[in-house]
């Protein structure tokens, strides 16, 4: 018996990263799996490779109409909602100072926007079957101050303090719906390994910017391990809650380097 | 299922409540436990009920606030098991208290506990694991760690201690390459025998429980399982990159 079995989920940002990971995982404990991602070829690969529970859906999260027509597939294939992952995320190199709008806004409307568009929507599909669980990927960029990712760190704090909103709003509505963020640091994904090189590549100095990813990268697994627990029934009096997964990156004392 | 097959933990506080649920949720999970308690009796029942029900476990009578007691644990368990990889430290005691008017001595009496037991098992721990190449350490703090509580003086400082040592501790097994991984868990309200004991007190308990359940947006109290499924994920290689880290687990409490 699969610790999701018979629920249905729908993973953005699923083509690679922690959205593949953790959609492996969900169809592995037992869930029926949406797969949204930009990236068709890879999305379509990997719901292929995992069978009849898994469905790709394409999926531009900064787009609301795409929104609905997500979900509008995924009811008419599995029936209802369960369980979202509002994973999708993309980062730009720049510090407050260097930040262009153009940038500033295409991290916002993935991570900010995709995140809101997916919480109002999924809200919606959830609440016809009485209840579900919204996990958010926030980072630990939304706790302490990462500079070099400035626009990043503003969406996913913004993401966190949404998720508060989203689960105190469900309670007092009496959804049943849960919601709650994650906050890794050092997951050796795309996104983040392609981060590193840029990082490098401008002379930043990593190894007092990016402690944990010289101490040794976590896995997508890692991320995806927690994303199964707050899926699941087990964390049913969990609401409004954040996780960290960093390997101690944010309580390190702190270094401000020159 | 066996999400911590093969692995010995011990429990603190595992008579009753919510360590009673840790140990059967991780005896079920096909970890050996060590159920620790100062109650016998009932320490016992608990041990007998998860060997009757096909898990692995003895009881170990331990007053966390003492030393000797740790070491005479600590001592037993290297004969009887060999090794130790999962450490929950949850007994707890609370006073109703503020601090006008808490007595120093009831002050301490949480304090010792809540604070110096936590310290004295990991210390106890941290010596035996880093020698048999790691382990995972969970100390059950609270949301009256995060939070403040006019009448639960002791309590709060208590669990706030314990957020934060597990932080410091963490760390230090980080940096010295122990692979021993530390971190918390703050559980809100949750239903156990001390609870239902409050309960009791009333002659119509319903408006007490709803004034409780009410503060946490969930609309429900949680049950010792909920806490239970928190210890088993930190316990597991789940979270093998987790530490110095803290689940919180509050119906939404502290999120408003």
């Amino acid at each position: 018996m699969g610790r999701v079995a018979g629920k249905v989920a729908l993973v953005t940002g699923a083509a690679s990263g922690i959205g593949a990971a953790s959609s492996i995982l969900l169809i592995k404990e037992g869930a029926k799996v949406v797969l949204c991602d930009i990236d068709i070829e890879r999305g379509e690969a990997l719901a292929s490779k995992l069978g009849s529970n898994a469905l790709f859906v394409p999926l531009d999260v900064s787009q609301e109409a795409q929104w609905i027509a997500a979900i509008e597939t995924l009811l008419s294939h599995f029936g209802k909602l369960d369980i979202l992952v509002n994973n999708a995320g993309v980062v730009v190199i720049a510090n407050v100072e260097n930040t262009t709008e153009e940038a500033w806004r295409f991290v916002h409307s993935v991570g900010t926007d995709g995140t809101f568009f997916g919480s109002k929507h999924g809200i919606g599909a959830m609440r016809r079957s009485g209840g579900g669980s919204i996990i958010n990927m926030s980072s630990v960029s939304a706790i302490g101050g990462y500079p070099y990712v400035f626009a990043y760190s503003a969406s996913k704090g913004a993401i966190r303090a949404m998720t508060k909103s989203v689960a105190v709003h469900c309670a007092q509505k009496h959804y049943g719906i849960r919601c709650n963020s994650i906050h890794p640091s050092g997951i050796a994904t795309p996104m983040i390994l392609k981060r590193r090189d840029i990082a490098e590549a401008a002379g930043h100095n990593t190894e007092d910017q990016l402690p944990s990813e010289l101490k040794g990268l976590g896995t997508p697994e890692d991320v995806a391990n927690m994303v199964l627990y707050l899926a699941s029934d087990e964390s049913k009096f969990v609401n409004g809650a954040e996780f960290v997964i960093d390997n101690a990156a944010t309580i390190i004392e702190g270094k401000i380097p020159g | 299922m066996a999400r911590v097959k093969g692995k010995t933990a011990l429990v603190t506080g595992a008579a009753s409540g919510i360590g009673r649920s840790i140990a059967v949720m991780l005896a079920q999970e096909g970890a050996e436990v060590i159920v620790a308690d100062l109650n016998e009796a009932v320490g016992q029942e608990v041990a007998d009920e998860i060997n009757s029900s096909g898990g692995k476990a003895y009881f170990q009578k331990l007053d966390v606030t003492s030393e000797a007691q740790w070491a005479q644990a600590f001592s037993a368990l290297t004969e009887r098991c060999g090794k130790l990889d999962i450490l929950v430290n949850n007994a707890g005691v609370t006073e109703r208290g503020n601090t006008e008017n808490i007595s120093f001595s009831d002050w301490k009496a949480v304090i010792d506990v809540n604070l110096h037991g936590v310290f004295l098992g990991t210390q106890a721990a941290i010596r035996m694991m880093k020698s048999a190449g790691g382990g995972s350490i969970i100390n059950i703090a609270s949301i009256e760690g995060m939070i403040g509580d006019a009448d639960l003086s002791a309590y709060t400082a208590s669990k706030g201690g314990v957020r934060t040592f597990t932080k410091s501790s963490a760390l230090l097994c980080a940096r010295e390459g122990y692979k021993i991984r530390i971190n918390s868990i703050n559980p809100g309200v949750i239903r156990t025998a001390l609870l239902d004991a409050h309960l009791a007190n009333f002659e119509d308990p319903e408006p007490e429980y709803q004034r409780l359940a009410s503060k946490h947006p969930i609309g429900f109290l949680g049950a010792p399982e909920d806490v239970a499924y928190g210890v088993l994920y930190l316990a597991s290689d789940e979270s093998v990159f987790v530490t110095g880290s803290e689940l919180v687990i509050d119906g939404g409490y502290t999120a408003q």
